[in-house]
């Protein structure tokens, strides 16, 4: 069969005479007054040499159009044989926000040109009904996110329907890799390399730290034993150096916290000063936070509004529409706006909070000014002395547009697993082509046979040693050598849990009225509108009454049904403080390092704000600054107890676990250790013995006690109990499909699951301690919430080079770390004063023998 | 913050708790099992025996060691404990076809536990019947003491009734952190035992579920951590 499309002859036919931008588009460009972009031009080349190619180009330079124009282009001017369901364009992003938002921008070239191209979305929320007819009768276009792409790939019609597929445009590709979502998104390319051979691979990505990951990533690795294949290359250079400065405000700067609130003022002043600002903070807390505090002083009534991933879908959307209608003055958001939507005319970004990456900086600071020829101009809104010099590098690295974020990973085996039984869902497979399918995606390019073998035993059996499944096994033999699903109710079960992305355990937040009944009667609780939902756990904390901010409102707790949290308005002025997570980044290892260079060179602090500079200054009078080689360790006696603090910038994932292990040994040594606090700067263990007579002694050696082999039975007999893994297994079983996250008609909630896989884990730890969902589970743990692998580097960094400084009372430099003791967790006023106290108790004595 | 662990305490006196029901003195342990000193009587419910592999032939394949590790933690306490009475208050097989997926090595060590002491069956609403194979006495409800030993407690203000069935667990926040585990529950007049079976979750003691036992009259909870059997105040309850 042939379509045959308006316009010009085959491309199969010599189009070496061909213009590359063909009417209608020349005549549409000169009509907007455009020429073709460099990179415009330089991906229809390579379209039409049919090359997978990775676009790189920063925010706002014509990145979308420059993917769809290839396909716009050859769908209407070409003559395309057609085999399948005449599918021809395929769009993956990692939102579907994205997804939607880039439809409704490509309808207007569309329209305009009176293209014969039809374009259609896929999403969770599109009806039945339409994604039902998408699977036999697709628009030219299709729009979605992996997920859903998974979902296609997972129905026996699948090979009819990407049957014809010549390009697949993958936006944002640098939030999609490195992640399990990109190894999820790696197996359903390399799925379709074998059903759309002939379809090329066009990536959109923002700047990146080494290119050749996303190339690699795009490509199929045909010989994954011995090369690494890239995909093509376009880069836009960079527009406009960004403008980026220090906050400097009148406000003493705060030793430790993470509110910055003593800038608040000069953040409105900011706001004030510029049409639209959007605030990044790291943490749902923080925006809750900032935003109270920004309406407590908001005077002129600016129209400020809050956006995070808690919110409720509606009101989010509200918020968006508002900003793109220019109706905004200032957002506070957390990474939901990080990505690539054009949100309106953003003229100023403000970062309040640590950086904690460049990357990251990067592209947040892209969201300001969407024009490539003016500059961005961003904000850095330190909130305590540590990320002032965090913000500093963090700078510097941005004007140097240095990237810092890693992509490449080991494709994860719960991933893998979960795609096996799709494969199997879609239709029988043969194992030996499977496997040389799948290591044609880059992250199991070194896919073991064996590795792979064991996945495919876990899925047909669940792979335990203890072989007593066989008979229920979910995939059997066909009989020519190919495996195939015992049942087809196992795909539909599939289809339920398909998908990387596992949430904590959220509830509903509904808003409800008091209604008074009758004298004498208890008044009635009236059901109103949902605010958004809240992490399980913090529920947990509450008792009826608590007040807590929530969607920028002070609420009060008044009770749970079913699945959710009943709130009522308050009039608190001091409410409790929501501590629901989101978003907890550690310091990237680049910035880490630019702060230790920093910190070692006193020539460089002239740059930093004057309480800084004095307190490094403090510091190098009382204690040592380290040379950036090095690391300090300080032992000093502080009220009762006796502390050990090392300076070592690893992020806190990383000193949380140093610092179960460091606590583990000193119990050995018998240091008595009572606790330990950690941030993203260093460590904080105090404990009974007097450390730094156990040091003078020899009775305590501070080469052994950071040993790198503190990482084998330590941290193994650690993990035994620790709650992290088996969260982390939790992920993990529920990704592999070993726990349902729904059932058709009984939806599990999240405590079901926690509950199960907390047994599960136990049991299995015990009696098949060598099974590959643990092994997966480690895996994760040791890059993810453990960050063991960053540990592992950092104790064979400081080997023979610590430098221990034994003192008399706390140091400057470890007022910050000791200030969050007893911080995460803030209970009403009264306590607040009493850490208040104890707060300046501390400083105090830290700087106060002075002069 | 990760907090360390407090300073432990002798491991002894925490393993078994004190219970007094109907005048009688018991000795709940921290495996979730009940002991009765005067009968030399040792007492579990809801073993749920072969639960993983009931998921698995409906595709779900949960680690098969769950009947394993159930029956291990049964033997150690019945040895620590030197019962010459076992009574298993129902549930104890999770389905009818419990007995034919039960695996040779598991019913070895099933007939091992039996050994040298009675052993009683009470059946439950998942193992109406127990085949013959699993040795024991059956009964749908037992008398021993003047106490009633059945699985599912009686609804009203029944008095000197031990049962299961229920799976109570019961959740407390502390510190910043909240614990659910499975507990027993009871008000000095009858108690309820938490589930014993490795794979057996838990249903809140403050849900509705319990009006029907205990009314609003007050109970008592201890808890089952990972190291001892905690008595815990009921003011530092919370719902699910």
């Amino acid at each position: 069969m042939r379509r045959k499309r308006p316009g010009a002859p085959s491309v199969s036919g010599g189009h070496g005479a061909e213009p590359l931008l063909p009417e209608p588009f020349a005549r549409w460009f000169a009509s907007r007054g455009w020429t073709l972009r460099e990179h415009q031009r330089a991906l229809l080349e390579k379209a039409r040499e049919r090359r997978s190619t990775l676009l790189i180009a920063p925010t706002g330079a014509g990145k979308t159009l420059a993917g769809f124009l290839p396909s716009l282009v050859e769908l209407t001017t070409g003559v395309l044989p057609r085999r399948g369901a005449g599918l021809h364009t395929l769009y993956i992003s990692p939102l579907k926000a994205l997804a939607v938002d880039v439809a409704r921008n490509l309808l207007t070239p569309v329209e305009e040109m009176q293209l014969p191209v039809r374009i259609e979305t896929r999403t969770g929320d599109t009806s039945v009904g339409k994604r039902q007819r998408q699977r036999f009768r697709p628009p030219d276009f299709l729009l979605t996110t992996p997920e859903q792409l998974a979902l296609l790939l997972s129905y026996a019609d699948s090979a009819y329907l990407f049957a014809d597929l010549r390009m697949i445009v993958l936006d944002e590709l640098h939030a999609l890799v490195g992640s399990k979502r990109g190894d999820l998104l790696a197996l359903d390319l390399a799925r379709l390399g074998t059903i759309a051979p002939d379809a090329i691979r066009i990536g959109l990505s923002a700047t990146v730290a080494r290119p050749s990951e996303l190339r690699a990533f795009l490509q199929r690795q045909t010989d994954p034993q011995h090369a690494i294949y890239l995909a093509d290359l376009v880069v836009t250079s960079g527009g406009a150096k960004p403008d980026v400065r220090l906050l400097e405000s009148e406000n003493p700067l705060p030793w430790a916290g993470h509110t910055a609130r003593y800038a608040v003022h000069d953040i409105y002043a900011a706001i004030k000063a510029h049409r639209m600002s959007i605030l990044f903070v790291n943490t749902r807390m923080q925006a809750e936070l900032l935003f109270h505090e920004l309406w407590r002083i908001n005077d002129d009534n600016l129209p400020i509004a809050l956006h995070h991933g808690s919110l409720d879908a509606t009101q989010r959307r509200k918020v968006e529409a508002a900003m793109a209608a220019g109706r905004l003055r200032a957002v506070v958001a957390t990474s939901t706006l990080d990505l690539g939507i054009d949100w309106g005319d953003v003229d100023l970004v403000i970062n309040v909070g640590a950086p904690k990456g460049a990357s990251r900086l990067i592209q947040r600071i892209g969201r300001a000014n969407h024009r490539l020829d003016e500059p961005s101009k961003a904000l850095l809104v330190p909130s305590n002395r540590f990320e002032v010099l965090e913000c500093q590098a963090a700078r510097d690295a941005a004007l140097a547009g240095v990237q810092d974020v890693v992509l490449t990973r080991t494709g994860a085996l719960d991933v893998l697993a979960q795609h096996v039984m799709g494969v199997a869902a879609a239709g029988p497979f043969n194992p030996e082509e499977l496997y040389s399918e799948i290591t044609s995606a880059q992250p199991y390019a070194h896919l073991s046979r064996s590795d792979f073998d064991r996945v495919v035993d876990f899925v047909a059996t669940g792979g335990y040693a203890l072989r007593t499944y066989e008979r229920y096994a979910r995939l059997k033999p066909t009989g020519d050598g190919r495996l195939r699903l015992a049942h087809p109710r196992l795909a539909q079960q599939y289809r339920m849990n398909v998908g990387t992305i596992i949430d904590a355990p959220m509830l509903r937040v509904r808003l409800v009225g008091r209604k008074r009944g009758p004298p004498g009667h208890p008044s009635r609780l009236m059901g109103g509108r949902v605010l958004g939902e809240i992490d399980e756990m913090f529920v947990a904390e509450l008792s009826i009454g608590d007040t807590f901010v929530f969607g920028g409102e002070v609420v009060r707790f008044e009770g749970l049904r079913e699945t959710e949290v009943f709130v009522s308005r308050a009039t608190d002025d001091e409410p409790k403080i929501p501590s629901y997570p989101g978003g907890k980044f550690p310091l990237s290892t680049h910035l880490a390092s630019r702060v230790r260079t920093m910190l070692a060179d006193p020539k460089s602090w002239a740059s930093l704000p004057e309480p800084v500079a004095e307190w490094l200054e403090i510091q190098q009078r009382r204690s040592v600054i380290p040379s950036p080689d090095e690391v300090l360790v300080e032992t000093f006696p502080h009220g009762k107890r006796h502390h050990l603090v090392i300076y070592s910038f690893e992020g806190r994932l990383a000193h949380q676990t140093l610092g179960m292990l460091l606590t583990r040994r000193l119990e050995r040594a018998r240091a008595r250790p009572l606790g330990f606090v950690a941030n993203d700067y260093g460590l904080a263990v105090w404990t009974a013995a007097d450390l730094s007579a156990l040091i003078a002694q020899g009775a305590l050696n501070l080469a052994n006690l950071f040993d790198e082999d503190m990482l084998g039975d330590d941290l193994e007999a650690w993990l035994a109990e620790s709650n992290l893994m088996k969260r982390t297994f939790r992920m993990c079983a529920v990704i592999a499909g070993l726990i349902e996250r729904r059932h058709p008609g009984r939806e599990k909630t999240g405590r079901q699951i926690t509950f199960s896989a907390d047994l599960i884990y136990d049991v299995l730890r015990r009696h098949d301690p060598n099974h590959i969902l643990l092994e997966a589970a480690w895996a994760d743990a040791a890059t993810g919430l453990l960050d063991v692998a960053r540990l592992g580097d950092f104790l064979r960094r400081i080997k023979g080079r610590i430098r221990h400084q034994s003192l008399s009372s706390v140091s400057p430099l470890a007022v910050p770390i000791l200030l969050e003791i007893g911080r995460e967790p803030v209970h009403g006023a009264a306590r607040e004063g009493l850490l208040r106290d104890a707060a300046e108790a501390l400083i105090a004595e830290a700087v106060g023998e002075e002069g | 913050m990760l907090g360390l662990k407090p300073e432990r305490f002798d491991l002894g006196e925490f393993m078994t708790q004190p219970i007094t029901l109907c005048g009688k003195s018991f000795l709940a342990d921290q495996s979730g099992a009940l002991y009765w000193p005067v009968e030399k009587t040792l007492i579990v419910a809801d073993l749920h025996l072969e639960k993983g592999s009931a998921h698995a032939s409906r595709g779900t394949f949960l680690p098969p060691y769950d009947t394993r590790q159930t029956l291990l933690r049964l033997a150690e306490v019945i040895d620590r404990l030197e019962s010459e009475t076992v009574i298993a208050l129902g549930d104890s097989f999770h389905d009818g076809g419990a007995a034919e997926r039960l695996c040779d090595e598991d019913l070895q060590i099933l007939k091992i536990i039996q050994e040298d002491r009675r052993w009683i069956w009470i059946t439950g609403n998942h193992d109406p019947s127990i085949p013959e194979e699993f040795g024991g006495q059956r009964f749908e409800e037992f008398d021993l003491g003047g106490i009633k030993l059945r699985h599912e407690p009686r609804p009203g203000g029944i008095t000197h009734e031990i049962a299961g069935h229920m799976h109570p667990a019961a959740r407390i926040s502390i510190h910043g952190t909240s614990i659910r585990r499975p507990c027993f529950v009871g008000n000095g007049l009858r108690l309820i035992l938490p589930a014993f079976g490795a794979y057996t979750g838990g249903l809140n003691v403050l849900d509705d579920a319990f009006l029907p036992y205990f009314g609003n009259d007050g109970l008592s909870v201890w808890i089952r951590g990972e190291e001892g059997l905690y008595p815990i105040a009921t003011r530092l309850l919370r719902r699910d």
